[in-house]
């Protein structure tokens, strides 16, 4: 369906995208997911035509989008990051233009507009001006346009980047059933968004790709981040001394506090966290020092997402505990 | 392009661009016709067009400064490029359009040599084939205008472009008596043209090889044409400027000549600054 190959831009000096290739089948929803600045709208912008790439190459059902451009921007609906609306028009007036842009006519293009109006429940407010409707009803424009001419894959630029969370539900919802008849591709930051609704995952970072796989065993994957974490009343050297003797474990990260006790963070991998913790507790018990607190930590799509974009698991967890990230 | 050209036209139509740059030709030729043709009582209608072609230098810009900038700055240029449509049909498109706004209200303009002529002998022939140049010439400063608006998405910016642009080829013939005839003078006015070409073609290409390539393969070329026979240069700066004057082959129509050579020359301007505003809206992909 769409084939990207070796795909690298740069601005002047800066990569933004180096070497990215993968593959998309037909009929699923896609999450293009990274951090701020990591390619993803770049990315989308190259497979759209908006954009050329410096090397590489787009193929969507067949067609390069730079040399068969008009075929293959007919199979793609394209809702920019921002979305592309003259605010002095009517979504009406919009939809018409871009139907016609399409290459749609007459009854065609009328009963188009009336489904897309329809599907993003836009159709109460077609004759009103774009620049007088709310976020939402805009983003929600915005998709409607890219939908006219029905096209097979619909690429969505972080479509509900500044929505209320009502809003960004319905967007959801809307997503999932367009996922239904169409391959959808959208970008987003948010990882429960992506996990909400995407059936794969593009992880992406510094312009390359570092994972692609389903939401669910991008967490298996990463099991092996699964850890303890403990606070002690024991100096560094003495935890260094006890730690050993438990076998299993193998790496352990030591903080000392203000308060003068020890913050340890454990990696447990797959191994059983439940014995581990009873183990660490009769062997600190053994030379009479005491755990003031225990806690399990399980690897969650936060932590793979950060860990394969800035690849430092243990700075990781105590980066989300101080910045009191939500963990789903 | 169907789909572009009317789009543009109900933007135009919608907002109030179309009847400002409207209201300004009209009363341009309304008032030339009001002083020529009604109280000095000539019977020349072209000497009005002649007259009043200096108002290109507000009314050009006013029409052209939005078509191109204003896309890049609300963003909506990035839904042309995602439309199954090619950059020269979205140009080509944007231009008809705004050929259609000027044509209306010359057609206003088109009734007063009839009106004129039943009260006396009106030279309808050189009338309307002044008028016809009008057009014509008008479409070429909108061609121009357009891929001035192409360089930027500052509408104001756009247009403080356009005026000089356009005043300066308005006063290029008076200019061309004070520039330097000499050999050695017009060799030098061309290795600085050599230089904002090339400039040009930087900004436009992103390829500073090819750009710099063209600017020393034309410096050099005056250089070798200079010192071989430096008699040929005498002189060419002034005619440089006269040639490139859109308003000095507009004064032939008016003076009664229909001149094929001058339609050809802005044909060739707008087929030119058409195809730089393509080049200009496919740079901002490679960008």
């Amino acid at each position: 369906m769409i084939a990207v190959e070796h795909l690298t831009k740069c601005y002047g000096d800066f990569m933004a995208v180096s070497d990215l290739s993968f593959e998309i089948d037909e009929g699923h929803v896609y999450g293009f997911l990274g951090p701020n600045g990591a390619g993803k709208s770049t990315t989308m912008n190259i497979m759209t035509g908006c954009l050329s790439a410096t090397e590489g190459h787009v193929r969507i059902n067949g067609y390069d989008i730079l040399e068969e451009p008009e075929r293959a921007k007919k199979t793609i609906g394209y809702l920019p990051e921002q979305p592309p609306l003259y605010m002095n028009e009517t979504p009406a007036e919009y939809l018409k233009f871009v139907g016609e842009a399409k290459g749609l006519k007459g009854l065609a293009l009328k009963k188009q507009i009336e489904d897309v109006a329809g599907q993003t429940k836009i159709d109460h407010v077609m004759d009103r001006l774009i620049s007088n409707l709310s976020k939402g009803y805009r983003q929600r424009v915005g998709i409607a346009q890219a939908l006219l001419g029905s096209p097979q894959v619909i690429i969505l630029d972080e479509p509900t980047v500044g929505l209320d969370p009502i809003q960004i539900i319905e967007i959801r919802d809307l997503i999932r059933q367009l996922g239904e008849d169409h391959t959808v591709i959208l970008s987003s930051h948010i990882l429960s968004e992506v996990q909400a609704i995407c059936e794969k995952v593009l992880i992406i970072s510094q312009g390359k790709l570092v994972a692609f796989d389903k939401p669910e065993n991008l967490e298996k994957l990463l099991l092996a981040s699964n850890g303890i974490a403990f606070t002690a009343e024991a100096s560094k050297e003495e935890i260094d001394e006890i730690l050993p003797e438990i076998s299993r474990i193998t790496e352990w990260d030591v903080k000392t506090q203000e308060d003068g006790l020890t913050a340890v963070s454990v990696r447990t991998g797959s191994e059983n966290v439940k014995e581990i913790s009873r183990e660490l507790f009769f062997a600190f018990a053994d030379k009479k020092k005491a755990i003031l607190e225990m806690s399990s930590k399980k690897a969650n799509l936060e932590d793979v997402f950060i860990e394969l974009t800035e690849g430092d698991n243990m700075a990781v967890s105590d980066a989300l505990e101080e910045s009191g990230v939500e963990v789903e | 392009m169907i789909a572009v050209l009317k789009h543009e036209l109900s933007g135009y139509f919608h907002s109030l661009t179309a009847y400002i740059f409207s209201a300004f030709l009209l009363a341009f030729v309304g008032i030339g016709a009001l002083i020529y043709n009604i109280q000095s009582a000539v019977a020349n209608f072209e000497y009005v067009l002649g007259y009043v072609c200096l108002g290109f230098v507000v009314i050009i810009p006013i029409l052209t400064m939005r078509v191109i900038a204003e896309e890049r700055k609300q963003k909506t240029d990035q839904l042309l490029y995602s439309l199954p449509i090619r950059t020269s049909q979205i140009v080509v498109g944007k231009y008809l359009a705004l050929l259609v706004v000027y044509l209306v209200p010359l057609c206003i303009v088109a009734l007063y040599p009839l009106i004129f002529a039943q009260f006396g002998e009106v030279y309808l022939l050189t009338s309307y084939g002044s008028l016809f140049a009008f057009f014509v010439m008008g479409a070429a400063m909108i061609a121009v205008g357009t891929f001035i608006s192409s360089l930027t998405e500052n509408q104001g910016f756009a247009a403080g472009i356009a005026i000089p642009v356009i005043l300066l080829n308005y006063y290029s013939v008076t200019l061309a008596e004070y520039v330097s005839a000499t050999a050695s003078g017009s060799a030098a006015a061309l290795i600085v043209i050599a230089v904002l070409l090339g400039l040009l073609i930087r900004h436009l290409t992103k390829n500073q090889n090819l750009a710099y390539g063209i600017s020393l393969l034309i410096m050099l070329a005056v250089a070798v044409l200079f010192f071989t026979d430096s008699s040929k240069f005498e002189g060419l700066l002034p005619d440089i400027m006269t040639k490139l004057s859109l308003f000095e082959r507009f004064y032939t129509f008016v003076n009664g000549v229909f001149d094929l050579t001058a339609l050809i020359y802005y044909a060739t301007v707008i087929i030119f600054f058409l195809f730089l505003s393509v080049q200009s809206l496919e740079k901002r992909r490679y960008n």
